[in-house]
């Protein structure tokens, strides 16, 4: 019974952490009609980021924060005013291929600089853990979830009481008619996709934390972000959220209870299952979007 | 024009048919293995998502099916290595396709950008049983392919040939499909399904069956490609390189079009052969890779074909040659002059 | 007899009520007009009957028989066709592929050929004519005028002969030529049978053309019956002006 609490408590600190990344990829749907197939590998690069100001410049990995995240931000907004901005016609499905091709050159690039030996971000207190529930409760995961809660809050501060935050959702809904009352939607966007990004920097610390990695991982990574955005509804923050909880509890709960390996299948399992149901995930919208 | 265009394609044909005997060079023929191989597989993959507009990241599911059908046949009915298992690839096919059909009608219930993520997660899942059950598979172990009792020389040679039949069978199945009522209503549904399923195409049936055709050929090619190497390994038969590689090729040369993926397949894939084994430079590969499909993308979004048709209909027109687009506005406008409208309509 | 009646349909999109209980009947042979100032709810009574929406409550009736979920190709198969206010025809397929998308075979073996019968080459062809796109059989669909876009339409939805034919604002954006000409065509289609319920804003067009009309307002019916008594109800003049 233990064992299942502790994959209950586990799968919601580790989703949480999902759901970080996963709001940045379903965000960016939201308002660019754009699938980041790279948002996987950005988590990476923020990994990377985060070990490299770890290893050379003794750098802490949670203070390192205050340099990922404005470092990703600046490139997600450099993406996507380079690649994504020239993006005209059938958004979504081009937008798929050119978000793989750069995922695909900084995968390279990651390979070249970090070779594809397999690494972990350390750092004095990643292995100490808290004694509860008659279990250990490693004090990163824990970090992991507060940092998740205290991003995913302020992100929602910056989507429902801000001013930027109106003219994102407005972009959301129908581009034309925010432009038509004086949003300029460009710059939504092309904030957004920093924000996006951003995210991906934050997340990627946590896992980098709590997984060894390299380049290659983040084609599992993409492919649970993808599952999570889909069921969850694309473009719902609150699907993306509680997707990303549901999935990764009943994933725990399945590893303890079967066995790892079906874990994983059942992860993926799901999403077809669940789609059977209801095509348009938990909180999506079945009509399609308006323009 | 038309005899030019026959001849044209005869010649390439007696090319294809004497390249073994030209160039007797294992490593050369090995790439052109490949190439025909990847052209096969791209080609049959546009009778799907080139058509109908679905996007699919997941036929490596049927390229890994074929390859272990062929393996577990083989090993079943105690099958030698040699000619034998070229004739088993037609079962093969049907194998793949019996797999895309509760598979195609369960992903096809979404829309296209879901569509996209379940073929990506009906991949993973696929890899991992491969992983995971080795009752079957043998799992990370992987599982050996008869050996040909051929000698090293002669060793390419009926892998080409067959490779090529395959080649030249799927084009053929492309051109049908591309060329009848049937591929008409594929294409109706890339442009606007909804539409085409008010106007009485029977939109679920016609994509199931270009997923199942598709899968035929892929599926065969998987095995073609794993007896090719001897051996069957799980992340190589369920490899997400071979999505992305097939749609990259698909997109070069026009994906949606016959010829296209054709020729993206021919200029692509030698590429990568070379770039795969001669590139010792970690990460280069994937640099280049990316870096191409992006370049393509941005520039040339219709592909190589379509540009190129463009580009060849514009330089008509501005020698004064009439175009059917530019004569048919001329007559268009005479028609309305006559009508005693006013110029052009709304 | 009221060939197509949707009663008491209501259809809301969040807090939108774009129709509420709204009863229209249409009278087999006619031709209705729906009218009604923007965002009474016209184009969604049309989706909900078309299957393109779901209503909320209400139903469908065609011929008599209540429709179960309606979908497109349910809808169609019932002899109804629709064009939109937006034309939805083929943009990448030329004209001719337009209007053989909707030529209907029988048997999957037909299927594998394209020009399989003079038939309906010549079947295509006629309808082209019908409304003057002949020359213009080659062109790729997107290329043509938004007026030569409708003209399309209304050709390839006649290929199946429906008996009811839903044309959402055919007179809006193309000129008075080719509005005559539409309203003889549809005239023509009528004496042969096909009931007509057109949703327009063009006053003008509907006056001349329809039996009955009648007014959305705010997503239900305020008024039904003659053109003449129509125009002149208050409640009409009312929902014009004020709403």
């Amino acid at each position: 019974m233990t064992l299942i609490i502790e994959a209950v408590v586990l799968g919601i600190l580790t989703g949480s952490v999902y759901a970080l990344m996963a709001s940045g990829l379903t965000l960016v749907f939201g308002v660019l009609d754009i699938i980041n197939i790279a948002q996987g590998i950005l988590v990476i690069v923020g990994a990377y980021l985060s070990y490299t100001l770890e290893k050379y410049f003794h750098i802490d990995i949670i203070l390192g924060l205050l340099v990922t995240i404005p470092a990703l931000f600046l490139l997600g907004i450099g993406i996507e005013w380079a690649f994504m901005r020239r993006i005209k016609r059938d958004r979504v499905m081009i937008s798929i291929l050119v978000t793989f091709a750069v995922a695909l050159v900084i995968e390279g690039l990651l390979n070249f600089i970090f070779t594809p030996n397999y690494v972990q971000l350390t750092a004095p207190y990643i292995d100490a853990a808290l004694p509860v529930f008659g279990f250990y409760l490693p004090y990163i995961y824990l970090f992991g979830f507060l940092l998740s809660v205290v991003v995913l809050t302020l992100l929602y501060f910056l989507v429902y009481r801000t001013k930027f935050g109106f003219g994102l959702r407005a972009s959301m809904q129908d581009r034309t008619a925010a432009a038509l009352i004086g949003i300029d939607v460009e710059r939504v966007q092309t904030v957004t996709f920093g924000i996006g990004v951003a995210l991906a920097a934050a997340g990627g610390m946590v896992f980098g934390a709590t997984n060894p990695f390299n380049a290659a991982t983040s084609y599992d990574l993409i492919s649970r972000l993808l599952v999570i955005i889909v069921l969850g509804g694309m473009g719902s923050l609150r699907g993306a959220l509680f997707a990303s909880l549901a999935m990764l509890v009943i994933s725990d709960i399945i590893d303890v209870v079967w066995s790892p390996v079906w874990a994983n299948v059942v992860f993926f399992a799901l999403l077809i299952v669940l789609l059977l149901f209801r095509p348009q995930g938990f909180f999506g919208r079945l009509e399609g979007r308006k323009q | 024009m038309k005899i030019i265009r026959t001849f044209g394609l005869l010649a390439v044909l007696a090319l294809l048919l004497a390249f073994p005997l030209l160039f007797g060079d294992p490593a050369v023929t090995t790439i052109a293995i490949f190439t025909l191989l990847f052209a096969g597989a791209t080609v049959a993959w546009n009778i799907f998502s080139g058509y109908t507009g679905y996007i699919s990241l997941g036929s490596a599911v049927f390229y890994g099916v074929g390859g272990y059908a062929l393996a577990l046949l083989c090993k079943a009915w105690n099958i030698q290595g040699g000619y034998m298992p070229f004739l088993l690839l037609p079962l093969v096919g049907l194998i793949a396709s019996a797999f895309a059909i509760p598979l195609g009608w369960i992903a096809l219930r979404s829309s296209r950008h879901v569509f996209v993520v379940i073929t990506i997660a009906m991949f993973y899942i696929f890899q991992l049983l491969a992983f995971n059950l080795p009752g079957i598979t043998n799992g990370s172990d992987g599982m050996f392919l008869p050996s040909p009792p051929w000698d090293a020389a002669f060793f390419n040679t009926p892998f080409y040939y067959v490779s090529l039949i395959v080649l030249l069978l799927c084009f053929f199945v492309s051109w049908w499909v591309r060329n009848s009522k049937y591929g008409l209503g594929l294409l109706a549904i890339r442009d606007d399904e909804e539409r085409a399923l008010s106007l009485g195409v029977k939109t679920g049936a016609y994509k199931l069956v270009a997923f199942a055709i598709s899968a035929f050929f892929i599926g065969m090619i998987g095995a073609l490609v794993n007896y090719f190497i001897g051996s069957l390994y799980p992340a190589f038969a369920f490899s997400p390189a071979f999505d992305i590689t097939v749609a990259l090729m698909a997109f070069l040369g026009g994906v949606g079009t016959l010829v296209g993926p054709l020729v993206g397949a021919l200029l692509l894939a030698p590429l990568q052969q070379y770039l795969t084994v001669q590139l010792q430079i970690v990460g280069l590969d994937l640099i280049l890779f990316g870096s191409l499909l992006l370049a393509v993308i941005l520039l040339l979004p219709e592909g190589i074909v379509p540009s190129l048709r463009k580009t060849w209909t514009r330089w008509k027109a501005s020698r004064g040659v009439r175009s059917p687009v530019a004569g048919s506005r001329e007559k268009e406008e005479k028609a309305l002059l006559a009508k005693g409208g006013r110029e052009g309509n709304g | 007899m009221n060939l197509l009646e949707a009663l008491n349909v209501s259809k809301a999109f969040g807090g939108i009520h774009a129709l509420d209980t709204c009863t229209v009947r249409v009278e087999q042979g006619s031709i209705a007009g729906l009218i009604g100032p923007n965002g009474s709810g016209k184009t969604t009574l049309f989706n909900v009957i078309t299957g393109y929406e779901r209503p909320d409550t209400g139903v469908i009736r065609f011929n008599g028989k209540t429709v179960e979920k309606p979908t497109p190709d349910k809808v169609f198969g019932m002899g109804i066709g629709r064009t939109f206010q937006l034309t939805r025809i083929f943009p990448r397929l030329t004209v001719m592929e337009n209007m053989h998308v909707a030529v209907q075979r029988r048997g999957a073996a037909s299927l594998l050929s394209r020009w399989s019968s003079s038939h309906e080459q010549r079947q295509a062809l006629e309808l082209l004519e019908f409304v003057g796109l002949t020359t213009l059989q080659d062109m790729p669909a997107g290329n043509l005028s938004y007026g030569q876009k409708k003209l399309l339409e209304f050709a390839f939805i006649l290929i199946a002969q429906p008996r009811v034919i839903l044309l959402d604002e055919p007179a809006g954006g193309i000129n008075p030529t080719v509005i005559n000409e539409l309203r003889d065509r549809i005239r023509d289609l009528n004496r042969r049978g096909v009931t007509f319920l057109i949703v327009e804003h063009n006053m003008e067009f509907v006056m001349s053309i329809c039996d009955t009309v009648t007014v959305l307002h705010r997503g239900t019916t305020i008024a039904s019956g003659s053109p003449q008594a129509v125009r002149s109800n208050p409640a009409v003049l009312e929902a014009y002006l004020g709403g």
